[in-house]
C-alpha cells in the first residue's frame, strides 16, 4: 500500500495533474453553485474535455475534483439563497439559510467548508483502506459472479428508490439496458435493433445520452418555471470565523457523519443525497432535546451534519466504481464511462494493471478537498457573485454546452437530434416522476452485463452457471429479496396501518 | 389515468415491440453456425423484453401503491401556467441548430444560436447579447479546434470553410 501511496503521490503531483484538481475544483464549484445543474450534467459536459485530453489519470483528477467542486458550490448556493443547485445538498439548507438570514452566512459557509473538507478527507482515509481489501476479493470473481453482482448493483438501486417508486426505477433500469443492446454487440458482431438506420450501427452515444436526461431537462425546467435567483443573498458576508465552543459541537457530528456517509455512498443507488438527509436526520434524533428545537432555524450542527455526509458519501461511491467496475450512482456511472472511453476498465484489475490511476485518483481526493478549502474560504465573497449571472445569458449557454458535449463526441450532427428527442422524453419522464440515473447506469452497464452474461452461457453451455456458482446465486438471491423487499415491507406497513385505524 | 401511467403505457408498447423483434424476427438472419451456441444475439434482449413488461405492466395496473405524494417540482397538470411557449421555441432553436451546424459552419450557427436563445427568453438588449455571444463562440471554437484539435466546419459550406 506505501508503494501505491507513493506512486500516487509522484502522479497526483505532477504539475498538470495539480492544475487539474485546481481547475476541476474551481470549475465544479462555480457551475455547481448555479441552480439546475447538478454534479450529473456539469460531469457529462466536461467529459468531452476528460476524453480528449488522453491522459486517464488526469482525465480522472480532472472530472473528480469538478465532483467534489460541484457538491460545494451546490451548498453555497443552499445557503445563501436557498437554492440547492444539488439534490445532495438540500438538506445543507435546512439550516444554512435560517443562518444565512440571521446575517451569519460567513459562518455558515465556514462551517460547510470545513464540513466539506472532513467529510471528504476522512472518506479517502477509508476508501484507501477498503477498496484495496474488496478489489481482492473481487478478484476471485468470475463472469458469472461478475454478471450476478450487476444484478444485485441495479436491483439495488431499484430497491432504494423509495416507496411506490420501484417499478419505476426498475422499469428505467430496463429501459436503459434495452437501449444498451441497440447497436452493433462486440461479442456477434450483428447489427441489432437499429431499424436499418445507418446512424445507430455503433449504437446511442452515452454523452448524449447523460446530456439528456441531466442537463437538457434541467435547463428546461429552469425555463419553465424560473426560480427566484440573487436577490436574497445581497448582504455582507463576514465573521467567518467560528469558536472554539462550536467547534467543539460539530467536531462529533462530523466523525460520526464521515463514517455514516462513507458506508452509505458505498451501497449502489444510496449517493450523496440519501446520506445527506439521513445524516440530518439521525443528527437531530440524537441529539439532547433543547438541541433539536433548534433544528431547522440554523444549527450548527444540523448544517454540519449533511455537509459532512455527502462528501463523505461522494468518496463512499467511488469505492464501488474502483473496485468491481460497478458505478453506485448517476455520478459515477458517467465516470465510468469517461474512464471506458479511455480505455481504461475499472475494476478488481485497475490497481494490479494500472495503479498509478488508482492511486493518484485517491491522492487527488486529498488534494482536492485541500484545495477545495483554502480557495473557497477566502473566495466565498466572489463566489456569490456567480449567482447573478441572468438567466436569460445563462440558459442559452446551458443548452449550447449540452449540445456541444454531444457533437464533439460523435461529430455528428444526427446526435444532436437525438440528444433533444431524448431530452423531450426525459423531462416527460421528470414529470412524472420517474427516476432518470437508473436509466444511464442499466445503459452504462448493458454492455458489461451482457459480455458477462454470454461468457457464462458459453463456459456452461447454458444457464447451468446460475446453480453450479454456488455465488452467484447467492447473489442473485440478494437481488430478487431487494427488488421484493420494499413492497413486502410497504404492504405489511399498510396492512398494519389498517388493523389500527379498524381497532379505533 | 394520470402521466406516469400513460408513460408506463407507452413503455409497454415499447418493450412489446423490443420483444417482437427479439423473440420473433431477429433469429431469422443468423447464420447456421452460430445456432450451435448457447447463446444468440436475442438472448439478453429476451430476457429483458420479458422484465420490461412486466414492470410496465405493475407501473400501468397501479400494483405498487405508493404512500407518499409528494409534490413534484413542476405540476404537468398546470403546464399551461408556465413558460412552455419559451421552452417549446428553444427546442425547436436546437433542433434547427442541428440542421444548421454542417451547412452554415460553426461560428455563424453559434452565434444565431446564442443571441436567439437569450431573444427568446426575453432578453432585448442588443449591445450586450451581440458581443457576449460573439466573443463566447470565438472562444470556444478556439478552445475547441485548437487546444483540443477538433476539426469543426467554421464558415458555410459554400465559402470552402
Amino acid at each position: 500500500m506505501i508503494e501505491g501511496l507513493l506512486i500516487g503521490l509522484q502522479t497526483a503531483f505532477s504539475l498538470q495533474n495539480l492544475l487539474m484538481v485546481i481547475g476541476g475544483c474551481l470549475i465544479g464549484t462555480f457551475i455547481g453553485m448555479l441552480p439546475g445543474l447538478g454534479p450529473m450534467s456539469i460531469i457529462a459536459i466536461m467529459i468531452p474535455v476528460a476524453i480528449s485530453m488522453g491522459d486517464p489519470s488526469a482525465a480522472l483528477i480532472l472530472l473528480a475534483g469538478v465532483y467534489y467542486g460541484a457538491i460545494f458550490g451546490g451548498s453555497t448556493s443552499s445557503i445563501l439563497l436557498n437554492a440547492p443547485g444539488v439534490a445532495g445538498t438540500v438538506a445543507s439548507s435546512f439550516d444554512g439559510y435560517p443562518m444565512a438570514r440571521q446575517g451569519k452566512a460567513g459562518k455558515a459557509l465556514t462551517i460547510a467548508a470545513i464540513a466539506s473538507f472532513m467529510g471528504g478527507t476522512i472518506g479517502a482515509i477509508l476508501l484507501m483502506v477498503f477498496a484495496p481489501a474488496l478489489s481482492s476479493v473481487a478478484l476471485l470473481f468470475h463472469s458469472a459472479e461478475y454478471f450476478a453482482l450487476m444484478v444485485v448493483g441495479l436491483s439495488a438501486i431499484a430497491a432504494f428508490a423509495g416507496s411506490g417508486q420501484v417499478a419505476k426505477a426498475l422499469m428505467m433500469t430496463v429501459l436503459g439496458l434495452i437501449m444498451a443492446t441497440v447497436g452493433e454487440g462486440a461479442l456477434f458482431n450483428l447489427p441489432r435493433f437499429t431499424m436499418g438506420i445507418m446512424d445507430l450501427q455503433s449504437g446511442f452515444g452515452f454523452i448524449t445520452l447523460a446530456m439528456a436526461m441531466f442537463a437538457l431537462p434541467e435547463a428546461l425546467f429552469l425555463v419553465l418555471k424560473p426560480r427566484e435567483m440573487g436577490d436574497s443573498g445581497e448582504g455582507e458576508i463576514k465573521d467567518l470565523r467560528i469558536n472554539a465552543q462550536e467547534a467543539k459541537a460539530i467536531a462529533p457530528v462530523i466523525g460520526r457523519q464521515s463514517l455514516q456517509g462513507f458506508f452509505i455512498g458505498v451501497l449502489p443507488g444510496a449517493g450523496a443525497t440519501i446520506a445527506s438527509f439521513l445524516g440530518y436526520a439521525v443528527e437531530r434524533n440524537i441529539a439532547p432535546r433543547e438541541e433539536q428545537e433548534q433544528f431547522g432555524k440554523g444549527s450548527i450542527k444540523g448544517l454540519a451534519a449533511p455537509e459532512t455526509a455527502n462528501n463523505a458519501a461522494c468518496t463512499g461511491s467511488f469505492v464501488p466504481l474502483l473496485t468491481l467496475g460497478i458505478p453506485g450512482s448517476g455520478t459515477t456511472a458517467i465516470l465510468l464511462g469517461a474512464l471506458i472511453a479511455l480505455n481504461v476498465t475499472p475494476g478488481p484489475r485497475l490497481m494490479l494493471d494500472e495503479p498509478q490511476i488508482f492511486w493518484a485518483v485517491i491522492m487527488s481526493m486529498f488534494i482536492g478537498n485541500l484545495v477545495l478549502l483554502i480557495l473557497n474560504l477566502p473566495l466565498i465573497p466572489y463566489i456569490a457573485k456567480v449567482l447573478s449571472i441572468p438567466r436569460n445569458y445563462l440558459i442559452p449557454f446551458i443548452l449550447f454546452f449540452t449540445m456541444m458535449g454531444a457533437y464533439i463526441g460523435q461529430n455528428n450532427a444526427t446526435e444532436l437530434l437525438l440528444l433533444v428527442g431524448f431530452g423531450v422524453c426525459a423531462t416527460a419522464l421528470k414529470f412524472a416522476n420517474y427516476p432518470l440515473a437508473p436509466l444511464l447506469i442499466g445503459f452504462i452497464l448493458g454492455g458489461m452485463m451482457e459480455d458477462n452474461f454470454a461468457r457464462s452461457m458459453q463456459l456452461y453451455d447454458g444457464i447451468a452457471f446460475i446453480w453450479e456458482r454456488p455465488m452467484t446465486l447467492a447473489l442473485l438471491v440478494i437481488a430478487a429479496i431487494l427488488i421484493v423487499l420494499p413492497s413486502f415491507r410497504a404492504h405489511r406497513a399498510r396492512k398494519r396501518s389498517m388493523e389500527v385505524a379498524d381497532g379505533d | 389515468m394520470a402521466l406516469d401511467r400513460w408513460i408506463a403505457l407507452v413503455l409497454l408498447g415499447i418493450c412489446l415491440a423490443y420483444g417482437y423483434a427479439a423473440w420473433f424476427t431477429m433469429d431469422d438472419n443468423l447464420a447456421p453456425f452460430m445456432r450451435r451456441n448457447p447463446i444468440w444475439p436475442s438472448t439478453f434482449p429476451k430476457i429483458l423484453s420479458v422484465l420490461g413488461i412486466i414492470a410496465a405492466s405493475v407501473i400501468l395496473l397501479g400494483l405498487e401503491k405508493s404512500e407518499d405524494t409528494k409534490e413534484a417540482e413542476i405540476d404537468y397538470r398546470r403546464l399551461g401556467e408556465y413558460k412552455t411557449g419559451q421552452a417549446v421555441l428553444l427546442l425547436v432553436l436546437m433542433v434547427a441548430y442541428a440542421l444548421c451546424l454542417r451547412p452554415v459552419g460553426f461560428l455563424l450557427s453559434t452565434t444565431v444560436f446564442l443571441i436567439a436563445g437569450s431573444f427568446i427568453l426575453g432578453e432585448r438588449k442588443w449591445h450586450v447579447m451581440i458581443p457576449v455571444a460573439v466573443i463566447a463562440t470565438a472562444s470556444v471554437w478556439y478552445l475547441v479546434q485548437e487546444v483540443l484539435g477538433i476539426y469543426m466546419r467554421p464558415l458555410p459550406g459554400f465559402i470552402g470553410g
